[in-house]
């Protein structure tokens, strides 16, 4: 099951961006949520990032341990601090800043 | 849809923890149906939603889940335990679960795109799911939504709330702030709509006095009460819905007679005072009403009964001292468990706590006597209509109880004269005695009247009575005098139309008038 849910395009333990995806079952939304995501990923953190899929219909207890109220939400785990946006990130510009991911290509070019 | 089909037989309903609520409901909530509760800040939105659970908890055995937005478990712990209610212990029996949805302002969630609360429903489905829950209660609506700026999303997600719980099965309260006492019930207008009931909790100023009410605006199928009712927050009680308990015309009526304390009296009202009657005694100050309540309670201890007197104007002592004046010992009475003495100002509650007050000592002490000296001090802390209110729930339920009650109020004027007491109490009493200052001849003198005894026939003469070291004594009725009540006694010879005239010959202002 986590499996299915994981994506983990690096290794969780070595990449500097794990973020965790809360969704609610098999909607059209979630996918919507979790593609953006991963778009915003790529564009920015190509092959430095993982997302942790948690459904919250399966793992309720998990939603109770971060008290998440409204689905889709994505928490940045690391970096810290964390960071949580809510919504499908239809904008992913948006999406880029509240997870403060779009400064980080530049910085990488710069080094 | 045929409205007539559903008859409200076949809603089953459930106590909501609000004995006074059960009343105005008739035995209760429907089960497995959402109902909101709507009030401003302060008017016990969230004391009511607690009573809704520990009533079931502790009533029913059933379990509960609270979900709260804005205050976190640990404050809703303490407060609720100031209230008498063990959250903490339900926690450990399981049988009380906390949804935490309170809002941390250290973390900040920015919104992108559209969402929904799957996640607080899914918390909600795995607590009652978990622990068998069939209460739930969101505590509130309003800040849960608040946080959300999409007015659209926010109320598509209320309804989907509200019927999550609907498809659980559970019996819910959501509670919602509203900014105003009458007009919108929520901010967002639909809040009404997507719950199947609603009640307003109201707290508003009234002659510059606080003043509580409950009113229940919608019950799908259930016939209810309408119209506000008083409610009072009590410290180990919680929310108290004050109603009339049983109304007043149900309530059974006693036939006994019972001893009015004088021997005089007895005969004026052609054998007693009958048992369940409600009694006023109306006079200016001094002229005996806490002297009559001395003999009433003396009357009953002299057959046994006990009595319970709430003092509203004088003290313990001052009573005690008084009623040794009269050559009554009450010290011994109370020594001996006949006699209860309540001393309180009326100042120091409100006139619904002093009704609660008065109840619950009537559960406690379960007397057969209630005597209250003086409404009129209790009408001085109230507004005209909580004071009816007062006079209506508090007369419904001695009359309940099968308890004799001697009330006194003091007239405004030394002779003759009403109160307002008088006007509002009157109709709810079964006997009313006045105790008048009489002037004959330079001398003031005291009268006694019954003026009205329900369901007997009775003496209608005005008597005159002495106050000695033995008590009261009734010395029979006036004769040859006339105008006592309206505190202007003339000799019946004086008043002869003759002797008028040839007074007004002489008046030095000219002649007769008419």
């Amino acid at each position: 099951m986590n499996h299915d849910c994981a994506i983990e395009p690096g290794d969780q333990a070595e990449v500097s961006h794990q973020f965790r995806l809360f969704i609610a079952g098999a909607s059209p939304r979630s996918a919507r949520a979790r593609n953006n995501l991963v778009r915003v990923c790529d564009d920015t953190v190509p092959g430095d990032y993982a997302i942790e899929v948690v459904d919250v219909l399966d793992q309720p207890d998990l939603a109770e341990d971060f008290s998440v109220l409204a689905t889709p939400l994505v928490v940045r785990v690391t970096p810290l601090p964390p960071r949580r946006a809510v919504g499908d990130f239809t904008d992913l510009q948006r999406l880029a800043a509240a997870m403060d991911l779009y400064r980080l290509p530049q910085e990488e070019s710069t080094t | 849809m045929n409205a007539q089909s559903t008859s409200p037989s076949t809603i089953v309903k459930v106590p909501t923890g609000h004995p006074g609520l059960d009343q105005i409901l008739r035995g209760g909530m429907p089960i497995g149906r959402t109902t909101l509760v709507s009030g401003t800040a302060g008017s016990g939105k969230t004391i009511f939603a607690l009573q809704f659970l520990v009533g079931g908890i502790r009533d029913h055995d059933e379990a509960a889940v609270f979900v709260t937005c804005e205050e976190t478990p640990d404050s809703i712990r303490e407060n609720a335990a100031s209230l008498g209610f063990a959250i903490v212990g339900h926690e450990q029996e399981r049988k009380w679960t906390f949804v935490d949805a309170t809002y941390d302002p250290g973390v900040e969630e920015e919104v992108v795109g559209a969402f929904d609360f799957a996640a607080l429903i899914a918390r909600i489905e795995h607590a009652v799911r978990t622990t068998g829950a069939t209460r739930v209660a969101i505590d509130s609506l309003g800040a849960l939504m608040t946080r959300y700026e999409d007015a659209y999303t926010v109320r598509r997600e209320m309804l989907r709330v509200s019927n999550a719980l609907r498809t659980l099965g559970v019996t819910s309260i959501l509670t919602n702030e509203r900014g105003v006492e009458h007009g919108e019930i929520g901010r967002f207008g639909v809040e009404e709509y997507v719950c199947d009931n609603v009640l307003i909790l109201r707290n508003t100023l009234d002659e510059e006095s606080r003043r509580r009410t409950l009113e229940v605006l919608k019950m799908r199928g259930v016939d209810h009460l309408t119209g506000e009712f008083p409610v009072t927050i009590l410290p180990n009680q919680g929310l108290v819905v004050i109603t009339l308990e049983g109304t007043a015309l149900n309530a059974e009526s006693s036939t006994v007679r019972i001893h009015s304390g004088l021997e005089a009296l007895d005969e004026m009202c052609n054998g007693g005072m009958f048992r369940d009657s409600v009694s006023l005694v109306s006079g200016a100050t001094g002229t005996g009403k806490t002297l009559l309540v001395t003999e009433f309670i003396d009357g009953g201890a002299s057959q046994g009964e006990r009595s319970l007197i709430f003092s509203f104007e004088e003290s313990r002592s001052q009573l005690f001292r008084n009623a040794a004046g009269w050559g009554r010992d009450f010290e011994t009475l109370e020594a001996s468990g006949a006699l209860r003495v309540e001393a309180i100002y009326p100042e120091m509650r409100s006139l619904e706590d002093h009704l609660v007050a008065i109840m619950n000592a009537v559960d406690e002490y379960q007397p057969t006597r209630i005597a209250i000296d003086s409404l009129s001090a209790l009408e001085r802390i109230s507004t005209e209509r909580s004071f009816r209110e007062f006079l209506i729930g508090l007369t419904s339920f001695i009359k309940h109880r099968q308890i004799a009650a001697l009330m006194t109020a003091t007239a405004r004027t030394l002779l003759g004269g009403e109160s307002l007491t008088e006007a509002h109490i009157s109709t709810l009493t079964d006997m009313i005695m006045l105790l008048r200052y009489v002037e004959m001849g330079g001398e003031i003198r005291r009268g006694f009247a019954v003026l009205k005894l329900r369901g007997s026939t009775h003496d209608k003469r005005i008597h005159e009575f002495t106050v000695d070291g033995t008590g009261m004594n009734l010395r029979g009725p006036f004769r040859g005098v006339t105008g006592i009540l309206s505190g202007s006694p003339q000799s019946v010879a004086e008043a002869s139309p003759d002797l008028e005239i040839v007074a007004q010959m002489f008046d030095p202002d000219g002649g007769p008038t008419s």
